[in-house]
C-alpha cells in the first residue's frame, strides 16, 4: 500500500467515525452553512461537533501549516481529502471569508506574528471576517476607491464608506482596502483589518431581489486602527488585494465542489421531465457541468504546484458563475410553477426561487464577467491594447 | 493522480510536438496528398516514422513489443495530429484497432501486430451502418458456415478503410439488430472473398469507405475475443476511439485558435491592431475558457480510462460532446475573426473548420454524447 493510499485509509475511517450523518447532505442555502464567528448561532449539534471535531484536527483548513492551524497535508494528500469528502457528500465543517481569502493572502504577506495570532483564530471558527473593497463610486474600477486613513502617528483614522460587504452586520473583523496616499492611484492603497466593533464602525444591510440581505452598506466615521494591523507594506495594500481577489475569485468559481450538485438533469426527473426539449437542455447544461468538475478538479491540481496561469483563477471565475446561473435558469424551467413559491412550508421557504435570483450576483461579485474577459485578454492571451 | 502530465508524459509531449511540427505540418502532408489526389491520403512515409519513434505501439502491451502505456500517452500523439491536420492512421490503427486487437488470440497479434509496430500495416475498425454514429444496432450478419463463419451486410464511413490491410468489423451472430449481446468482432483482411470497398473522400480531404461484405468466408481463428461476447471488446474500442477523436479535437481547437489570436495581433483595421477591440477581446477569452475546460475534460477521461474506473464511460462522452463543442467554436470564430482570408483555400484557418467537423461525427457528435450523458446520469 502506497503512502498515499494508507493516508486514504485513515481520512476514511476518521470521516467514517467522526462526519455526522446530518453533515452529509449537501446544504440546501446559505443557512445550512457553518459560518462560525463570535456571533454565530449553530443551526444543530451535529454541525458543532462537526466544526470542532475537524478544527481539533487541522481540517477547517487541512493544507495550513500545524503552527497555523491547519493540518500540513501537501497537496496530494489534500487532493485524497477532497475526494474522500465528496464520497460520502461532507459539508465542508466551516466556511469563511477568513478561510478562502484573508487566509492565503495572510500565508502570503503577513508576519509570523500575523499568522499565529489570525490564522488560529480562522482555523478555530473564532473569528468571522468580512470584505471591505467596493464603495459606491468604486465598482469594477475598484482601484478608484476613497476611503482613506488619515496617519496620526501610532495609528489612522478611518473615514469612509464600503458596498456590497457580504454579511458585514454578522463579522467580527474587516480586511479592509485604505487609501493612506491620495497623490497615488494604485501605490497608495493600504490593507488594514480592524474590529468591527471599533467605535464609528456602522452597518445596514441591503434588500436585494432575492428578499435577503446578505449584503452591506459599511460606513466608518473616525474608525481608530493601530499601526501594526495592516498586512503587507504602507501604500502597497494593492499588492495584497489583487493576490486575495485570486482566490476569491477561485472561491466564487466553485471549483472543486461536489460533484453530485453538479448534474441537474437526475435531480429535475423527480419532478417529472414530459418535455424533450428541456431534457436535451438539461443535457446540454450536464456536458458543460461536469466538464466544468473535470476543470476544477484540474486548476486544483496545477495551482497547487505552480502549473497554474497566475490568472487563470478569473477564467474560472467566469466560467464558474456562468455555469451556476445556467443551472438555476434550468432548476426554475423544470421545477415550473412550484418554484415560483416566494413563502411557503413546502418551498423551504421559497429557496428556489431565492437561490435563482442570488445567482444573479455570482457574475458581478468579486468582479463582474466582463472584466474577467478584460484580464484573460490581456494577462492570459496577451492581446494588444488590452 | 493529478491532471497534469507526468514528466515522462512531458517529454513524449515535447518529442511529439516537434516531429508534428516539424515533419506531419499541413504544407507537407494535409495540402501535398490532397493536391496530389492521393487515394490513401495520408503519406506512407509519416508511417513508417510514427512507428520508428514508437508512437504505433503506444497501446500495445510490452508481451506484445508495443510501449504498453495508456490513452492519455496515445493524446499527447492525437493533439499534436490534431494541431497539424496531419493525415495518418493513428487513430483508427494504433488506438482503435490496437485496442481491439490487445483482446485477441495469441495467434491473431502474431499475424497482426509486427506489421503495426513497424509503420507497415494499416487498419480500420467498421462498426457504423449509416451516417450517423449508432452503434447499439448492429444488423451485420456472421452466420457459421464450415469451419468458420460467413459475414453478410455493410458498413458505412469506415474511415482509412481504402487503405486498411485489416479491418476489425463488429458483427452479429445472435439475436436481433438493437441486442446488446450477439455480437463478435471478426479481422478481416483486404483481400477476403466478397469484400468490396467504394472510396468517398470526405470534406477534410480524409478517406472512407462504404464496405460491402457479400458472404465473406471467414475461418474460425479470425474471431478477435469471444463469439457472441463481443460488445465488451467493441465498447472498449468505441471508448478507445471516443476520447482519442477528443483529444485529436482539442488539438484542432488549439491550433485554430493560435493561428486566430496570432491574426488579432498582426492585423490592422481602422488604424488599430483588430485585437484591440474589445468585441473580439472578449469572444477570444471565452473561447480560451471553453478550450481550457475541453482539455480539463480530456485528460480526466484518459486518466479514468487507463485506470479502468468505473466512471470512464460517462466522462467519455462528456469529453467527447465537449471537446467537440470548443473546438467548433474554434474553428468557426476562427474563420469569422480572419475575415475574407479565412474563406481561402490558401489560408489554412479553413482546413480546421473542415476537420472539425469530419471529427465532431466521428465516433458521436455532441447531440449524440450529450443524450448518452443524460441515459448514464438516469434520465
Amino acid at each position: 500500500m502506497s503512502d498515499l493510499d494508507a493516508f486514504r485509509a485513515e481520512i476514511r475511517a476518521w470521516l467514517e467515525e467522526n462526519c455526522p450523518a446530518e453533515m452529509r447532505e449537501p446544504a440546501r442555502d446559505e443557512d445550512d452553512v457553518c459560518w462560525g464567528g463570535r456571533n454565530f448561532k449553530f443551526k444543530n449539534e451535529a454541525q458543532k461537533l462537526w466544526m470542532e471535531r475537524c478544527a481539533a484536527k487541522g481540517y477547517t483548513v487541512p493544507e495550513w501549516p500545524k503552527p497555523y492551524g491547519g493540518a500540513g497535508l501537501d497537496p496530494a494528500q489534500a487532493k485524497v481529502w477532497r475526494e474522500e469528502m465528496n464520497r460520502i457528500g461532507a459539508r465542508p465543517p466551516l466556511s469563511s471569508f477568513g478561510i478562502w481569502m484573508l487566509g492565503p493572502a495572510l500565508l502570503k504577506f503577513g508576519t509570523e506574528e500575523q499568522k499565529v495570532h489570525y490564522l488560529n483564530q480562522i482555523a478555530r471558527g473564532e473569528i468571522r471576517w468580512c470584505q471591505g473593497y467596493s464603495e459606491p463610486g468604486s465598482g469594477s474600477d475598484l482601484v478608484s476607491l476613497q476611503t482613506f486613513g488619515e496617519d496620526k502617528g501610532d495609528h489612522w483614522v478611518v473615514n469612509g464608506s464600503k458596498i456590497w460587504t457580504s454579511y458585514a452586520n454578522k463579522a467580527d473583523w474587516i480586511f479592509c482596502l485604505v487609501r493612506t496616499d491620495k497623490a497615488n492611484k494604485y501605490q497608495g492603497i493600504s490593507f488594514l483589518l480592524f474590529d468591527m466593533t471599533s467605535p464609528g464602525v456602522s452597518t445596514k444591510p441591503i434588500l436585494l431581489i432575492s428578499g435577503n440581505s446578505p449584503f452591506c452598506e459599511t460606513f466608518f466615521d473616525n474608525v481608530t486602527v493601530p499601526k501594526h494591523q495592516i498586512v503587507g507594506e504602507l501604500n502597497r495594500g494593492w499588492d495584497v488585494a489583487k493576490y486575495l481577489l485570486g482566490h476569491e475569485r477561485e472561491m466564487i468559481s466553485g471549483a472543486g465542489g461536489n460533484d453530485r450538485l453538479n448534474t441537474i438533469g437526475a435531480f429535475a426527473k423527480r419532478n417529472g421531465l414530459e418535455d424533450p426539449i428541456l431534457r436535451a437542455e438539461l443535457a446540454m447544461f450536464d456536458v458543460d457541468a461536469l466538464a466544468f468538475t473535470a476543470m476544477g478538479e484540474k486548476f486544483l491540481d496545477e495551482i497547487k504546484v505552480g502549473k497554474a496561469h497566475p490568472a487563470q483563477p478569473n477564467m474560472m471565475k467566469y466560467a464558474g458563475t456562468e455555469i451556476n446561473k445556467r443551472r438555476h435558469e434550468l432548476l426554475m424551467a423544470a421545477g415550473g410553477s412550484a418554484a415560483l413559491e416566494w413563502e411557503s412550508e413546502s418551498s423551504n421557504g421559497g429557496s428556489k426561487a431565492r437561490n435563482w435570483l442570488r445567482t444573479k450576483a455570482n457574475s458581478i461579485e468579486g468582479g463582474t464577467s466582463e472584466v474577467m474577459l478584460n484580464v484573460i485578454s490581456k494577462r492570459i492571451l496577451d492581446l494588444p491594447g488590452a | 493522480m493529478p491532471l497534469y502530465h507526468t514528466e515522462d508524459q512531458a517529454m513524449l509531449a515535447d518529442t511529439a510536438r516537434q516531429f508534428m511540427a516539424d515533419e506531419g505540418n499541413i504544407a507537407k502532408q494535409l495540402r501535398h496528398y490532397r493536391d496530389i489526389n492521393c487515394k490513401d491520403g495520408f503519406g506512407h512515409g509519416l508511417w513508417k516514422q510514427f512507428a520508428e519513434l514508437g508512437f504505433t505501439g503506444i497501446l500495445v502491451a510490452e508481451a506484445d513489443g508495443g510501449l504498453g502505456m495508456g490513452h492519455v500517452e496515445a493524446g499527447i500523439v492525437l493533439e499534436e495530429v490534431g494541431r497539424n491536420l496531419t493525415p495518418s492512421p493513428f487513430l483508427t490503427s494504433s488506438v482503435m484497432a490496437a485496442t481491439a486487437l490487445g483482446q485477441a488470440s495469441d495467434e491473431l497479434k502474431g499475424r497482426y501486430l509486427p506489421g503495426l509496430l513497424a509503420g507497415d500495416s494499416v487498419f480500420a475498425v467498421a462498426i457504423d451502418e449509416g451516417p450517423k454514429h449508432r452503434p447499439e444496432r448492429i444488423a451485420c450478419r456472421a452466420e457459421r458456415a464450415g469451419n468458420g463463419f460467413r459475414l453478410s451486410g455493410a458498413k458505412s464511413f469506415v474511415v482509412q478503410g481504402g487503405s486498411a490491410d485489416m479491418l476489425v468489423v463488429a458483427a452479429r451472430t445472435a439475436g436481433s439488430d438493437e441486442d446488446d449481446a450477439g455480437i463478435t468482432l471478426f479481422a478481416v483482411p483486404k483481400d477476403a472473398a466478397g469484400l468490396s470497398l467504394e472510396n468517398a473522400r470526405l470534406v477534410d480531404s480524409s478517406q472512407a469507405a462504404h464496405v460491402k461484405l457479400d458472404g465473406v468466408q471467414l475461418d474460425a481463428d479470425a474471431v478477435i475475443g469471444e463469439v457472441d461476447g463481443g460488445r465488451d471488446v467493441l465498447n472498449r474500442v468505441i471508448r478507445a476511439g471516443r476520447v482519442g477523436a477528443a483529444a485529436e479535437s482539442v488539438g484542432v481547437a488549439q491550433g485554430s485558435f493560435d493561428m486566430t489570436t496570432t491574426y488579432l495581433k498582426q492585423r490592422k483595421q481602422f488604424g488599430k491592431l483588430i485585437g484591440e477591440f474589445q468585441a473580439l477581446q472578449h469572444r477570444a477569452a471565452h473561447l480560451y475558457s471553453e478550450l481550457e475546460i475541453a482539455r480539463a475534460t480530456v485528460i480526466k477521461a484518459q486518466q479514468l480510462l487507463d485506470t479502468g474506473s468505473e466512471k470512464a464511460d460517462l466522462m467519455v462522452s462528456v469529453a467527447k460532446a465537449k471537446a467537440g463543442k470548443a473546438a467548433g467554436l474554434a474553428v468557426k470564430e476562427g474563420v469569422q475573426m480572419h475575415g475574407g482570408i479565412g474563406m481561402t483555400d490558401e489560408y489554412d484557418i479553413g482546413l480546421y473548420m473542415k476537420r472539425d467537423r469530419a471529427l465532431a461525427e466521428f465516433m458521436g457528435d455532441l447531440y449524440y454524447h450529450a443524450d448518452r450523458v443524460a441515459k448514464l446520469s438516469g434520465y
